[in-house]
Order: structure tokens, then C-alpha cells, then sequence
């Protein structure tokens, strides 16, 4: 009658929105008087595993099978199948992620699992087992209540805060049984940009639209972004005239972010737009145009001129920094 | 090799959202309704071209739901597509949604089944998922590029920033979002054809929902914007930090 939990590594590093899953799943496990198991797949070194224990998890179940180096969709939400059918796992959680959206849904259709995709809440045991999300690209909020015997929740990223404490997990290896089928996909070519904190998983994003006149003007936001340490974003418009990479835009059609700090430079602010970011905790919005209806949804507001403002804002941030170290 | 196209019906984006019977139920009242965007710019697209470049040799379209979905099939079908195929039934599980079209498509011979990312309503992005664990079938999801030679295709998506390419041979499903093919717009000759392009009503199989929605909730007013002075950023830096705290 356990939870059990995907533990996401990145070559062998667990990244806070895996801490933030297992807490969130340990915290499940509690209400429900049960225990929580955490799983990781792939080459993960055992103190790693035991770490998760900080996190709530009393079992980490490892499967190291070379094959699962590479995240495999099929593979994972098998193996996952596997140790859920041999814990009796009642409640299976992943992250609203990239790897979690291909493997979570496999998974419930496996087991016949009603799903909450994006949570942002805890379940409501006292109704059913009532989950949060967000709906209507985040202009409005559902409680969706699962009412199959097992159940499959994503967690989206950034909505809790992580709270490490002692404790560490049995960690307990696995073997499963996969067949050439599992590993159809065959990943030929990665491309991605290092260095960078990835925009899903960013705290503070600084964003540019229209408004920043042209791709040569990026510099300034990628200043204050440095300051902040924040990662960078960009509105359709802008993607679609390459003025920046199709990964940065945030928008109905592009990515959905909830950072805690959203800073909008020369966006309007459209529908489309909010409805990528209206997650967002705080949402700065820095645009000459007083009528721009961005500005409706900011929390603060800067009217006047970016390529005046920003550079100023860096300056104050640097400042800032400066005299808090 | 002949294409599955999921496609679903949803409210306009710029449409009010609002709740009725005491927030159990969305306002259908005033309320446009059009294909999912993900569903129509991309998916069915990639599906015609494919068609057109001889890749493929028809396209078929499938939706669960009620009669009250058939305006925009037939607006789906003015695009393109041989046949519609709509599964009578309610689309409020994504469960459901994906055992129905499973239910259907598992004897019909599909090589290719494409989906959008996410439907913009629910933003739940999981029958493509669960479609293909059910039709024993892998699934690539979040595609920006979708090519098919012979019975391999090759497929460029988004993950956490940046990009991967990877192969696969068909039978498959697939996700697509904006990347994958350029939106159109029904012509004249479209729009008369799809008239009488068979659309079919399928019965559903008895297949039960897994989840139900029993509320809903609007976010809490806006409270104003703080305007902060354009020469004064310490200030903004300073809200930001003992304020808001998220600095």
C-alpha cells in the first residue's frame, strides 16, 4: 500500500525538483500512514540514494541496468510498473517534467491509474483523493479527484518549498526484465545548452518581447539575467523572428514556467503570452507603453524605456548583492 | 502508412472563463469553441504534408466526443483528411479519452499516430502517453520535427533546455507542437469537400473515467501593480527582497 516516487538524477546528480517529488511523495506517504519508496534508474551512486532519506524516503529502489544510462520512456515507465506491482504501490509519483510527462502517462494506462497531470497541491484525502491544477492555460484552477484504486501524480516543478532534513534511505537494488522492444527509440543527437540554468527549472527568469527593438539589444538583458542568476526567456514574436532560440519562448504555445520572479522587458503581455507565465510568483513588467496590458497582471510595474531601465536594474541588483555578501 | 490524427475540441483562448452550478461546471455560454490549437497547426498538418509528399497514403481524423463536436471535425476536415472518425462519448478523463481511441484504433492499422503537446483547457498532455502504452506502441512526446523515410521516423524534440534527435521505427505515437509544420488556412474547395467526407460516429466501448473534476476555482483578483519610479531601480530591488522575497 505504498507511494512510491521517480527519482530523476541528471548523470548521476538529483536536481532540487527531485527533492521537491520526494518530499512531496513522503508527505503523501504520512497522511496515508504508509510508507514511501523512491526510485532511480540508471548509473546513480549509492550515496546519492541514501541522500534521499534527507527527503523523507525510507527505501530507495536503484536499477542499474547500463541500458537505462539513457532516460527511455518505455523502459523507465516498465520498470516503474514492475516496482510499483511489487510494492503494492497505491499512489506513484513523477515530476511535471519533460522525462515525467513521457513516463507518468504510460504508467497510469498500465495499471489503469486515474492521472493528475501538473499538480499543485496536496491531495484532499478527506473528499476522495482530490488533486490542484492549474486549467484553461492558468486562468483558472480544477480539483480533480481520482478515484481509481491506484494513482499517478505529476508534480509540477517550484511549487514547494524543499525542507532537507536527517535520515537516510535503505537504498535496495533491482533488476527487471526488459526486452529489445523497451529500447526502440534510439537517441541520436542531443543539443543542449550548458551553462545555462534550464527555463523549467529556473527561480528568477528575466524575459524580452517586441519592445527589446532587436536581437542586438539582448546584451543587456543577459547582463541583468547574469546578476541575478536567472535564466532568460522570450515572448513568440520574438522567437519567431529568430531573434532568440525557439527554447526560450514562454507563452500558450510555447513553454509553461512558474518562477518565483518573472521579469518582462518590452512584452505587451497578449493572452497567449500570460498564459505561459501567469504561474509565476512575481511578475516585474518593464515597458514604455502605459496602455500595454501587462502590466494589469504585474506585480510591479516600471514604465519607461528598457535600454534606460534595465542596465539600471542590473546596476541596483549588483549593488545589492554587493552589500548582502 | 496511414496516419491517426487525435484531435480535440476546445474553448477560444480569449474566451472568459467562467464557472456555473456553484464552480462544478465551465460556462459553455458565449463560449467559441475551436480545434486545439497544438492539434490543428501541427499535428494535422504534418499529417497532410506527409499525404502530399507521397509519404503517406491517408490521413484519418478521431475525437471523443459529443455531437457537439462536429462543427470543428468538420472544420479539421476542411484541412484535409480522407475520414473522421468521432467516438461518442465524454472527454473528461484523459484516461478515458486515450482506452476509447485505443478501443477503436487498435484493428484499423495505423502506423503513425499523431497528438498535440497538450490541449489548451486541461493542459494535461497525457493521452498521447497512455495512447501508446495501450496500443503496445512507443511514444515521443514534445516533437518540433517529424520526418518519416520508409518504416523509420526521425524525430527532433524539446528537452529541458535544448534539443534531441531520435529514431524510431513505426508503429508510433507522437506529440507535436510548434516546430513540426506551419498552420494553414481552410480553402473554399476545403470547406465544400468536407461537407461530405464521411464522418463517422462510433459507439463508445464500455470504458469507465478514472478522474473527475469536482470543482473549479478562479485565482484571487490581481491587486493592482506597484509602479515603481524608473530612476529609482534600488527601490524595486529592495521590494523585491524584503517584499516580495524573491531575491
Amino acid at each position: 500500500m505504498s507511494v512510491i516516487v521517480l527519482a530523476e538524477h541528471t548523470q548521476g546528480t538529483f536536481k532540487k525538483k527531485t527533492f521537491e517529488a520526494v518530499q512531496y511523495a513522503a508527505d503523501i506517504a504520512k497522511s496515508l500512514n504508509t510508507s514511501v519508496t523512491a526510485v532511480a534508474l540508471g548509473n546513480i551512486a549509492d550515496d546519492q540514494m541514501q541522500g534521499l532519506g534527507q527527503y523523507g524516503a525510507q527505501k530507495a529502489i536503484h536499477i542499474a541496468d547500463a541500458r537505462l544510462d539513457n532516460i527511455n520512456a518505455r523502459a523507465y515507465a516498465k520498470a516503474l510498473v514492475n516496482i510499483a506491482q511489487k510494492e503494492g504501490a497505491k499512489v506513484i509519483i513523477a515530476l511535471h517534467d519533460v522525462t515525467g510527462k513521457a513516463i507518468a502517462p504510460r504508467v497510469a494506462a498500465n495499471l489503469k491509474a486515474g492521472m493528475v497531470a501538473g499538480a499543485i497541491g496536496y491531495p484532499d484525502l478527506q473528499n476522495g483523493f482530490v488533486v490542484k491544477k492549474t486549467v484553461f492555460s492558468g486562468k483558472a484552477f480544477a480539483f480533480v479527484n481520482i478515484t481509481s484504486d491506484v494513482k499517478v501524480v505529476t508534480l509540477m516543478p517550484n511549487t514547494f518549498q524543499v525542507k532537507k532534513g536527517e535520515g537516510t534511505a535503505a537504498v535496495e537494488k533491482m533488476d527487471v526484465a526488459f526486452d529489445d522492444k523497451d529500447f526502440k527509440v534510439q537517441v541520436k543527437e542531443v543539443n543542449k545548452v550548458t551553462g545555462t540554468v534550464p527555463l523549467s527549472e529556473a527561480e528568477l527568469v528575466v524575459s524580452g518581447g517586441r519592445g527589446m527593438k532587436g536581437p542586438e539589444n539582448w546584451h543587456i538583458l543577459e547582463d541583468l539575467a547574469k546578476e541575478l542568476g536567472a535564466a532568460l526567456a522570450c515572448s513568440r514574436p520574438v522567437a519567431d523572428a529568430h531573434w532568440r532560440p525557439h527554447y526560450e519562448h514562454v507563452g500558450q504555445t510555447g513553454g509553461t514556467i512558474r518562477p518565483n520572479l518573472y521579469i518582462a522587458v518590452g512584452i505587451s503581455g497578449a493572452i497567449q503570452h500570460l498564459a505561459g507565465v501567469n504561474g509565476s510568483k512575481v511578475i516585474v513588467v518593464i515597458n514604455k507603453d502605459p496602455e500595454a496590458p501587462f502590466f494589469k497582471a504585474a506585480t510591479y510595474g516600471v514604465l519607461g524605456d528598457a535600454m534606460e531601465v534595465v542596465p539600471k536594474l542590473t546596476a541596483a541588483v549588483k549593488k545589492f548583492k554587493e552589500s548582502h555578501n | 502508412m496511414k496516419i491517426l490524427v487525435c484531435i480535440t475540441q476546445v474553448p477560444d483562448t480569449t474566451s472568459k472563463i467562467a464557472f456555473t452550478d456553484n464552480n462544478t461546471h465551465f460556462n459553455t455560454q458565449g463560449v467559441t469553441f475551436i480545434i486545439n490549437p497544438y492539434d490543428e497547426w501541427y499535428s494535422l498538418v504534418r499529417a497532410l504534408e506527409l499525404k502530399e509528399s507521397g509519404v503517406a497514403s491517408a490521413v484519418h481524423l478521431v475525437t471523443v466526443g459529443k455531437i457537439d463536436t462536429e462543427p470543428i471535425i468538420r472544420k479539421a476536415l476542411a484541412l484535409g483528411g480522407e475520414e473522421a472518425i468521432r467516438i461518442d462519448a465524454d472527454s473528461n478523463d484523459p484516461y478515458a479519452v486515450a482506452a476509447q481511441i485505443a478501443a477503436y484504433a487498435k484493428d484499423q492499422g495505423y502506423d503513425l499516430i499523431l497528438c498535440g503537446k497538450e490541449s489548451i483547457d486541461y493542459n494535461n498532455g497525457v493521452v498521447g502517453g497512455m495512447l501508446a502504452e495501450l496500443l503496445d506502441m512507443d511514444y515521443i512526446g514534445f516533437a518540433t520535427n517529424v520526418n518519416v523515410e520508409g518504416t523509420t521516423a526521425t524525430v527532433k524534440r524539446e528537452i529541458e533546455g535544448g534539443e534531441e534527435t531520435d529514431t524510431c521505427s513505426l508503429p508510433l505515437v507522437i506529440s507535436c507542437q510548434k516546430g513540426v509544420a506551419e498552420a494553414r488556412i481552410p480553402n473554399m474547395r476545403g470547406i465544400m469537400a468536407a461537407r461530405t467526407k464521411p464522418l463517422k460516429v462510433v459507439a463508445p466501448a464500455d470504458i469507465q473515467p478514472l478522474s473527475v473534476i469536482t470543482s473549479y476555482e478562479l485565482p484571487p483578483a490581481k491587486t493592482g501593480v506597484k509602479m515603481i519610479d524608473p530612476e529609482n531601480m534600488d527601490e524595486l530591488v529592495n521590494l523585491l527582497h524584503t517584499e516580495a522575497k524573491v531575491i
